[in-house]
């Protein structure tokens, strides 16, 4: 059974046409997310990588996404609008076969946290800095089915199903929930 | 822990292929802060006066701001100092764009070049790894073009590549150092690069710049970008429109070129066009500007765009231009926009200086006219202007022919030619070709800004005060009022009074010891720049910029950990600039090269003038030869520049030499009447 549930998404976007390859996103993702905060800053650290390629006019901020364990199988190389992109120019991973998203020293995978911070920020830092609006950000409601439950709880819940029926479990549970 | 700066410089020996990494001395940064004048100390340290240009001993330092890289918005300044091959003097150049960063990313502040290598090399840097390597392949190529090959042979795309091309190679006394979209331009540093057989650059890096203070420096950080929205949004109003905003002044973006097209000089700086700016020009110029610029683009952290990709033919991006450069060899050769925007191109490849270069050519073609070159120098260029100043720009960059005498710029060439060739060479300060303005009245503020400049660039020392006053009292009184960057309250009662005829008109007005304050002000601010790394274009050259007086000794205390206030910071940047003057006075340089060019008004008053002079020197601690008092050095610490001045007769016993400069020279040969 499914049941529909407000979810929140957060949406960052991206218009690489106003992108005038400043590093600002870049720069300030590295200083939020030093310890202690702000205290340095280093783009190698960063969260969002502009990938620049000035003589063939490409801007492209990257955000970046989950670490992979091993490349991908094949490369994908894309050109849009009579521009050539390098392979994996799009990806957002932290993958073996390159050097971004990753922390320089240690090599452990970096990945964008939306700035997630207590007090929460009324939008993630990069898009602050980018005064270009080549980022801006948004968050929509969303009617988010909410995810079937599987493993470990389904497991138990027919286990306890067989034992009483399920008659009284249901009943059982809308007493509690209330 | 240093902080802002890495505390380390690179030191590579060409002749000998050794480099080394070095750690730098704090006090020096207590002294100098970092930039220019730890540069300018290294020349003082290292580099005696009887050092040529091409001397294997002469250094090439890419010096970063101590701010480079660090989140301020606009700090990403390298001053690129060596001795300059034109002037003869210790000569400083800024590049921005995204080299500088690099450099303190991978750990250093400065790379300090000596000697000259055998073969043509270029230089890579990746953090700890730092290699000379073979550049042969690379002889005769573009400045971008290099840059492209380097990139994708080191398999670096995202390298900051500084380079020379053939103007360097061939140490033409105006090459250029390109670094994509920003370049260090004046005085011909790109010569010395060549004759050192240094390529390029190379650098990438990937190591933290610390901060001192993170809370506070992000606050100032924050205000600044919360200013520079509130700025966008509100253009200064009765001022032309590339001086509105911020930023450098904003070419790449507006198309209204009324300003420049008729007010300053077509040609050799010789021709002014009014009525030039019709409506038909300006629609073929806009159309120009609209198809040939692909993209509006920023130095490394900052928001500001004063750079665009310009898009030759089929590439949409051929080269990057900024700032003026746009009409240069336009007006340069009597053409249009986009004739400008093409020979850029080229004259980008090869690394020339986009002042000095156009205005060499329209030189030789004064000449021509003249009588004084002949068709004989000149064989098999074309009828055309813009062929001509094409088939100019090939024979400059190559040294070929009559090229290699222009390739000197046109004060050495005018002495080479001669037959009357000097009376052409007629817009330069300190050797050096200027913006071709030719004004009526003199102005109080810009004579001195022009003759005392040691950057011998108007652009290096001119900016928050307005270069014009506003027509009626009401709009210079709304000026003023959100005027905080004034040091105080006299500079707003100074401008309000200033009116455009009348008695509190120039040249008379301001009154001389006002003209000493605004002038020192405007340039202080930029020595602070250049030892910071902050642009211009967010603090010493706009109307009204995000950081001033009275935030940088804040910011740069927050970041360096320094402690700093507004008169410690204006005693230190005294320091530097008399030290950068220090170099130059061992050099030879007196008070009589300190002039502007003398058209440069058609009003002069030889009195006036005189005296402007004289009270600034005082005003400055310098004595009526524009030599620092043995006082005011030791007051700045620099005992040791009094030590040298002394020794060489520079200074004498503590005293002023005689003001008459004649009579000082006799007396330093020993001949004391
Ligand atoms: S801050 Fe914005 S304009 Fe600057 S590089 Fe990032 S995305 Fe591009
Ligand atoms: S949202 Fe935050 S974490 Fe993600 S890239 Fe932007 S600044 Fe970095
Ligand atoms: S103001 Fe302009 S020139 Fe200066 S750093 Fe910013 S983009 Fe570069």
């Amino acid at each position: 059974m499914t049941r529909a549930k407000k979810k929140v998404i957060k949406i960052i976007n991206i218009n690489a046409d106003k992108c005038n390859g400043c590093r600002a996103c870049e720069i300030i993702c590295s200083s939020f997310h030093a310890t202690p905060r702000y205290s340095s800053t280093n783009p190698a650290r960063s969260r969002i990588r502009v990938i620049r390629d000035p003589l063939a006019d490409i801007y492209i901020p990257v955000y970046a996404g989950e670490y992979t364990a091993a490349e991908c199988a094949g490369r994908d190389k894309y050109t849009i609008g009579g521009k050539e992109y390098d392979e994996c120019a799009f990806c957002r991973a932290s993958c073996p076969s390159r050097d971004v998203f990753k922390e320089p020293d240690s090599g452990l995978p970096l990945k964008c946290d939306m700035c997630e911070s207590d007090p929460s920020l009324d939008e993630p830092m990069c898009v602050q800095w980018c005064l270009a609006d080549a980022l801006t950000y948004e968050e929509r409601e969303e009617e988010a089915p909410e995810e079937r439950i599987v493993g470990e709880l389904d497991a138990g819940l027919e286990a306890l199903a067989n034992k009483h029926g399920w008659q009284q479990l249901m009943d059982a549970m809308s007493r509690m929930s209330k | 822990m240093r902080y802002a700066e890495t505390g380390f410089n690179l030191e590579v020996d060409l002749t000998r292929g050794n480099i080394e990494r070095v750690p730098t001395d704090p006090r020096l940064t207590e002294l100098h802060l970092g930039g220019l004048g730890t540069n300018a100390r290294l020349f003082w340290d290292r580099v005696p006066p009887e050092v040529q240009p091409f001397s294997p001993d002469n250094l090439l330092v890419f010096g970063t701001g101590i701010l480079v890289g660090t989140p301020a918005p606009g700090t990403n300044r390298t001053i690129v100092s060596c001795i300059s091959p034109q002037t003869r003097l210790f000569g400083f150049s800024m590049m921005g764009g995204f080299w500088g960063p690099e450099l303190k990313h991978a750990g250093y502040d400065k790379v300090i070049i000596r000697g000259k290598s055998p073969e043509l090399v270029y230089l890579w840097i990746k953090d700890d790894k730092v290699e000379l390597r073979d550049a042969s392949h690379l002889r005769g190529l573009g400045t971008l073009e290099s840059a492209e090959v380097i990139r994708q042979e080191l398999d670096e795309p995202h390298a900051a590549v500084a380079s020379i091309g053939l103007a360097g190679e061939n140490r033409v006394f105006f090459a250029s150092i390109e670094q994509g979209r920003s370049s260090a331009s004046r005085l011909g540093l790109g010569a010395v690069m060549g004759d050192k057989k240094l390529k390029a650059i190379a650098v990438r890096g990937s190591g933290d710049i610390n901060i001192a203070r993170p809370a506070e420096y992000m606050e100032i950080c924050n205000e600044a970008l919360r200013y520079i929205v509130h700025r966008e949004k509100n253009p200064i109003e009765g001022v032309m429109p590339i001086l509105r905003g911020l930023g450098s002044p904003q070419e790449m973006a507006i198309h209204d070129e009324k300003w420049h097209t008729e007010n300053f000089a077509w040609g050799n700086a010789r021709v002014r066009r009014k009525g030039f700016w019709t409506k038909e020009i300006s629609e073929q110029w806009t159309n120009t500007m609209e198809t040939m610029r692909t993209r509006l683009l920023s130095c490394h952290n900052c928001p500001m765009k004063c750079g665009a990709a310009i898009s030759v033919d089929t590439r949409l991006c051929s080269y990057m231009m900024k700032c003026f450069s746009k009409l240069t060899y336009t007006m340069g050769a009597f053409s249009d926009l986009e004739f400008g925007l093409r020979i850029a191109q080229k004259a980008t490849e090869h690394g020339v200086d986009a002042f000095s270069a156009p205005q060499t050519m329209a030189f030789a073609l004064e000449l021509l006219e003249a009588g004084i070159l002949t068709e004989q120098d000149m064989p098999g260029m074309p009828l055309d202007n813009e062929g001509r100043f094409y088939w100019l720009l090939d024979r400059i960059v190559r040294r070929e022919g009559i090229g290699d005498i222009l390739a000197d710029g046109t004060y050495w060439a005018a002495r080479a030619i001669g037959k009357g060739a000097e009376e052409y060479a007629h817009n330069n300060i300190k050797k050096t070709e200027q913006l071709p303005l030719k004004l009526g009245m003199l102005n109080p503020m810009y004579y001195l800004m022009y003759s005392t400049g040691e950057k011998v660039n108007i652009t290096q020392i001119e900016g928050n005060f307005p270069q014009a006053p506003f027509p009626t009292r009401e709009e210079r009184e709304e000026f003023v009022k959100d005027w905080v960057h004034v040091p105080d309250d006299r500079f707003k009662k100074w401008f309000v009074d200033w009116e455009l005829r009348g008695k509190n008109s120039i040249p008379h007005y301001p009154p001389i010891d006002a003209t000493c304050e605004i002038v020192n002000w405007q340039e202080k601010l930029h020595y602070i720049d250049d030892c910071t790394g902050m642009c211009a274009g967010l603090s010493s050259f706009p109307y009204k910029p995000p950081f001033h007086i009275h935030n940088l000794p804040r910011l740069i205390s927050a970041g360096t950990g320094l402690d700093l206030d507004e008169d410690s910071l204006t005693h230190l940047t005294r320091r530097n600039r008399d030290l950068v003057r220090a170099n130059n006075l061992r050099r030879g340089m007196t008070r009589k090269d300190e002039e502007p060019p003398a058209d440069h008004w058609k009003r002069r008053f030889p009195e006036l003038e005189t005296r402007l002079k004289d009270e600034y020197y005082k005003f400055k601690g310098w004595n009526n030869d524009g030599v620092p008092t043995r006082e005011s050095l030791l007051e700045l610490d620099l005992e040791f520049v009094a030590k040298d001045f002394m020794e060489r007769g520079i200074l004498r016993d503590g005293q002023d030499p005689p003001a008459d400069s004649e009579a000082s020279k006799a007396s330093s040969e020993g001949s004391e009447s």
